[in-house]
């Protein structure tokens, strides 16, 4: 006798079974975490030249420091991608910092510009 | 709306969806490589898209949306590429209540001939199956994913589900 003869034959348990949920593996949510970080740069190239040079000038820092603790402690909106786009370039950083202060100093970089631009760019 | 607002719940929608995405994606085109860059694809579109897409849907859920998407593209990289979707052999999915080792055999023997049975349906019924059974879409999430209306879309699960009844009952599948 067939299965599907059998008089417990359950199609649709059996398309449960076979068609379960596939789980995406780790390196694509990487993946993907990296391509939209790198999409959201590319929106914000214009501060880039700004921030480099702000942050070069110690007179600058308060201006860029504040807008991360008001990110920190005020805004729960864009945190997701605040954090999302701050950890895929984290790994990057480490990679190119050619010291424990130099990384710090790109990821500090990375937060003033985030936060930066959601509070100065609420289109 | 806020961008930071928008980035926001398109990271909410990404986290909530992924999974969801994936495994439309896998069903679709049989392996993980190409479910993996179809899934990033289809993100990449929802990101471009994402601020209309959420002013139009008037707070319905936008899970049909990136079905929709990931469906699109589907179809233009077969078109394009001129591929048919593959077999799905993986061993990923789980087989519930069975026992012994002969139990588990015969389970999976069984689930893979259901498999191959959906893979061999006309593309409609494959995908609304899909949906329905791996990814948990009720008739309304499905009809506005695949553009139809939900008496269509009743009508065409319904077919589905007969003809692959009627593949495995006369042993029609590739097994």
């Amino acid at each position: 006798m067939t299965e599907a003869a059998r008089p417990d034959f359950d199609l649709e348990g059996l398309l449960r079974q076979a068609l379960a949920p596939v789980e995406p593996p780790e390196r694509l949510s990487k993946r993907l975490e990296d391509t939209l970080a790198t999409l959201t740069d590319a929106a914000a190239d214009e501060l880039d030249a700004w921030e480099m040079s702000a942050m070069k000038d110690p007179r600058n820092w308060v201006s860029v420091h504040r807008p991360v603790v008001a990110a920190a402690v005020g805004t729960t909106a864009g945190v997701g991608l605040i954090l999302l786009r701050t950890r895929a370039k984290n790994k990057k950083h480490r990679a190119q910092a050619s010291d424990p202060l130099d990384f710090a100093e790109r990821t500090l970089r990375d937060l003033a510009h985030e936060a930066r631009r959601l509070l100065d760019r609420p289109d | 709306m806020d961008k930071a607002q928008l980035d926001a719940d398109f990271s909410e929608l990404y986290r909530a969806h992924l999974k969801d995405v994936y495994s439309y994606s896998y069903y679709r085109v049989g392996n993980h490589h190409d479910a993996e860059d179809l899934t990033e694809q289809t993100f990449l579109q929802a990101y471009r898209h994402f601020e209309r897409a959420q002013r139009e849907s008037e707070g319905r859920p936008l899970r049909p949306w990136l079905i929709r998407i990931a469906h699109n593209l589907a179809a233009n990289h077969y078109r394009d590429r001129s591929r048919k979707p593959q077999t799905v052999l993986d061993e990923t999915t789980p087989i519930a209540a069975t026992h012994t080792t002969e139990d588990i055999a015969e389970g999976r023997d069984e689930l893979k001939r259901i498999l191959e049975g959906v893979t061999q349906l006309p593309d409609e019924r494959r995908e609304a199956l899909i949906m329905r059974f791996a990814l948990g879409m009720d008739n309304r999430e499905i009809a506005r994913a695949m553009g139809k209306t939900d008496g269509a879309t009743k009508v065409l699960i319904h077919r589905a589900i007969k003809q692959l009844e009627e593949m495995v009952k006369s042993g029609a599948t590739l097994s």
